[in-house]
């Protein structure tokens, strides 16, 4: 510990403490431009500039970047410090006049204008390095560097191309005191299909109710995730709860469990393949998640129904079934469809003054209360045009200003073709099964239909048990419903793992197949065959054996025993003989 | 007296058994020359029983699963896809029209789709005419090794 006095007030402070963070301490400003404590001081702006008295003799350092390692006296504003400090203003004025942070500083100093020539009145940059401190120190990225020398000496990437090393983090923007370097969006505007991001930042809540309600580390965007450097948040976090050793290594865990329920949901149909919708060509053309995501209080646009150029749309059509009842697609009802349309409709009632068109095959509004809901969206005078949306097609200035939308459809209640100009188009996508969802499948031994959709143990006597005993089935990855639907399903799920785990004892079906170890050849060619993976062989027999609580008594591996080892209870071949006989005789 | 075919029905519980039910509850008619008999899965039809049935004077065997991709087992009707054919080729070297045996998908809500795969199937055994099985004669060195087959008006095949 070394004491020192600094403008006549005394402080106790560690050893190689630095003047500034003393005085800091203290309570005593000392301008700094190119200080940043997350940057190794490099003093170059000659600002923080003091005094300091060793015995008689007394010198000028900068108080950013020298150590304190015995008792000194600092005065930080006596008139030789505050004489070369207006000096040194007076020159970073003619060296960058645009930055404002040193006209104020200058004004403070009760400097209105400098003695030298302006060598450019928009300059900001004062070569201070700070931006290539952090690309090269923090980020680790190398993209900026000086180049020329002397006077000509600037700031910038190599060769004055973007170069390939940077990662467009920021950090250089974040870093510049005078403001030289911006990170500014080109053009904009309100790009609807990012709106599911969040803030880009690398470090967030992922959404506002997120649970635990506590930042991630978003590995895309984090900069250490991307050059093994900055780090930066682990030096703020006080309380050390940032750590990337752990972070980098994903671990697998392993659980024994005894059953499993199947919730894993559905993924949205992508409209980009149905050409005719425009989807990702035509500005204004949203998914129903994209435009769910809009209306969420917590998204970019706070909940505003908004266009691409920010302005609020005069007209809205909401498409119904595109990919589902479609027989190039999906051929099955999406099920929750209708019933959250409706909801876009009263949202875009309720905030703004657009018109709604629902454009509808069949309005399907089967649940508790859904019927009167319907008739209330009617009542609020939204169009609903029986008729699915054929088309949607640029609507050029002569109808609707530049940028409108055409939907084309047929209007079959009065039999006519339609062309209805509208500002935005809301296409609700089929619910449609995970895309591996059959990898799954195959994992658990359980099947998945012709849509891509779990099968169920029997569609009505067996609705959320699969063929596989322990294994049950929650939500829409068994087919689409809404959310009633699925909770039902879910705490019906859970109460048929009680039931099992409170019996103790399982039941089993008496018709599963057998091995007789003395015909079994161990030739293994069965233990292949099963889909339930019921069958292992035994090394120091020398034979199969069958689970007989994992055998579903298919018979694939009776069918297939070249020796005729394994006999399927209740199928044995013996009775089907008997029985192809039997007929025959 | 005109020729009645025999034919067995190999069905498979979930899908084809169900879909034979719903054809009968439904009251489909379809000719009586088929006897049915229940496996768990098409997978579980062991070539024998093709061969025991047309040994013991069947005249066509049918055997139907789940569609590809429904079986209720997640894979049997695939193991019952590749066994069927090449059984339809032994059956050849043996001197037996492969039409006589065919394999169809039928789910539990194609009753229709039942009455019109055993109706026409009785059709195409009818007209191939009796297993004549026990009158053939087999001489591998003869090049019309399957001459008695072509007198009762089964035809060759070859893949």
């Amino acid at each position: 510990m070394v004491k020192v006095t600094i403008d006549g007030l005394e402080i106790e402070v560690e050893e190689e403490t630095t003047i500034l963070k003393a005085a800091r301490q203290l309570g005593i400003t000392i301008p700094a431009l190119c200080y940043n404590e997350l940057i190794e001081p490099y003093a170059v702006c000659r600002l923080c500039v003091v005094e300091l008295q060793r015995g008689q003799r007394t010198r000028l350092v900068t108080a950013c970047n020298y150590p304190l390692r015995e008792s000194v006296v600092i005065r930080t504003n006596s008139e030789r410090v505050q004489r070369l400090r207006r000096m040194n203003i007076e020159l970073l004025m003619a060296r960058a006049p645009g930055a404002k942070i040193i006209q104020d500083l200058a004004a403070e100093m009760g400097i209105e204008r400098t003695r030298f020539p302006l060598e450019d009145s928009d300059e900001k940059c004062i070569l201070c390095g700070l931006c290539v401190q952090a690309c090269s120190d923090v980020v680790q990225a190398y993209a900026l560097g000086f180049s020329e020398r002397g006077s000509k000496r600037v700031i910038g990437p190599p060769y004055d191309t973007t170069p390939e090393t940077c990662i467009l983090c920021g950090a250089c923007a974040y870093f510049c005191p005078t403001g030289h370097i911006k990170m500014t969006d080109t053009d904009g505007r309100i790009l609807h299909s990012e709106l599911t991001l969040g803030p880009n930042a690398a470090i967030t809540l992922p959404f506002r109710q997120a649970i635990p309600n506590v930042p991630r580390v978003n590995p895309d965007y984090c900069i250490h995730m991307k050059t093994g450097g900055c780090e930066l948040c682990v030096k703020v976090c006080q309380k050390e709860a940032i750590n990337f050793t752990e972070l980098a290594q994903d671990s697998f865990e392993e659980f024994e469990v005894g059953a499993v329920i199947m919730a894993t949901g559905f993924q949205d149909f992508d409209p980009t393949p149905m050409k005719l919708y425009g989807y990702g060509v035509l500005p204004n053309v949203l998914t129903s998640d994209e435009f769910e995501r809009m209306n969420n209080a917590a998204s970019p646009t706070g909940g505003r129904i908004v266009m691409e150029n920010g302005e609020e749309p005069r007209s809205i059509a909401i498409l119904h079934c595109i990919g589902s009842r479609d027989e190039h697609y999906h051929k099955y009802c999406s099920r929750v469809c209708c019933m959250y349309e409706l909801n876009f409709a009263h949202l875009v009632n309720v905030k703004t003054s657009a018109e709604v068109y629902q454009l509808y095959i069949d309005m399907r509004s089967f649940g508790k209360g859904y019927e009167e809901f319907y008739q209330r969206i009617l009542d609020e005078g939204v169009n609903v045009i029986r008729g699915k949306g054929a088309e949607v097609v640029p609507a050029y200035q002569k109808r609707r200003g530049e940028g409108g939308l055409l939907v084309c459809c047929e209007d079959t209640l009065i039999g006519k073709y339609r062309e209805i100009p509208v500002d935005m188009v809301v296409l609700c996508t089929a619910l449609e099964a995970r895309a591996d969802a059959a990898e799954i499948g195959r994992k658990f031994n359980i099947s998945t239909g012709a849509d891509g959709w779990f099968i169920e143990a029997h569609p009505k006597l067996a609705p959320v048990s699969t063929t596989t005993e322990g294994i049950f089935l929650a939500g829409v990855c068994q087919g689409a419903k809404d959310i009633p639907d699925s909770v039902a399903q879910g705490a019906a799920a859970a109460a048929q793992v009680m039931k099992m785990f409170c019996q103790g004892e399982l039941l089993m079906d008496g018709a599963y197949a057998e091995i007789v170890e003395d015909i079994c050849s161990g030739c293994r060619i069965c233990n292949g065959l099963c889909p339930y993976n019921a069958i292992t062989y035994d090394i120091e027999k020398k034979v199969s054996a069958v689970n007989p609580a994992m055998c579903k008594a298919c018979g694939t591996c009776v069918a297939a025993c070249p020796s005729g080892a394994i006999t399927g209870r209740h199928f044995t071949d013996e009775q089907i003989y008997a029985q192809i006989e039997g007929i025959l005789a | 007296m005109s020729f009645e075919p025999k034919i067995i029905g190999i069905l498979c519980n979930w899908c084809s058994y169900t879909g034979a039910d719903l054809a009968g509850t439904a009251r489909m008619k379809y000719p009586a020359n088929m006897r049915s008999v229940r496996v768990m899965c098409s997978g579980r039809v062991d070539p024998g029983f093709i061969f025991d049935a047309l040994a013991h004077g069947a005249d066509g065997v049918l055997i139907c699963g789940c569609h590809p991709g429904d079986c209720h087992y997640v894979e049997g009707n695939y193991k019952c896809m590749r066994r069927i054919p090449l059984t339809q080729r032994l059956l050849q070297d043996m001197g037996i029209d492969p039409r006589r045996l065919r394999l169809e998908w039928v789910s539990a809500s194609e009753g229709g789709r039942f009455q019109k795969i055993v109706t026409e199937f009785t059709e195409e055994i009818r007209a191939l005419g009796p297993l004549k099985l026990r009158d053939m004669k087999f001489d591998m060195n003869r090049p019309d090794r399957y001459s008695l087959m072509a007198e009762a008006g089964d035809t060759v095949h070859t893949y």
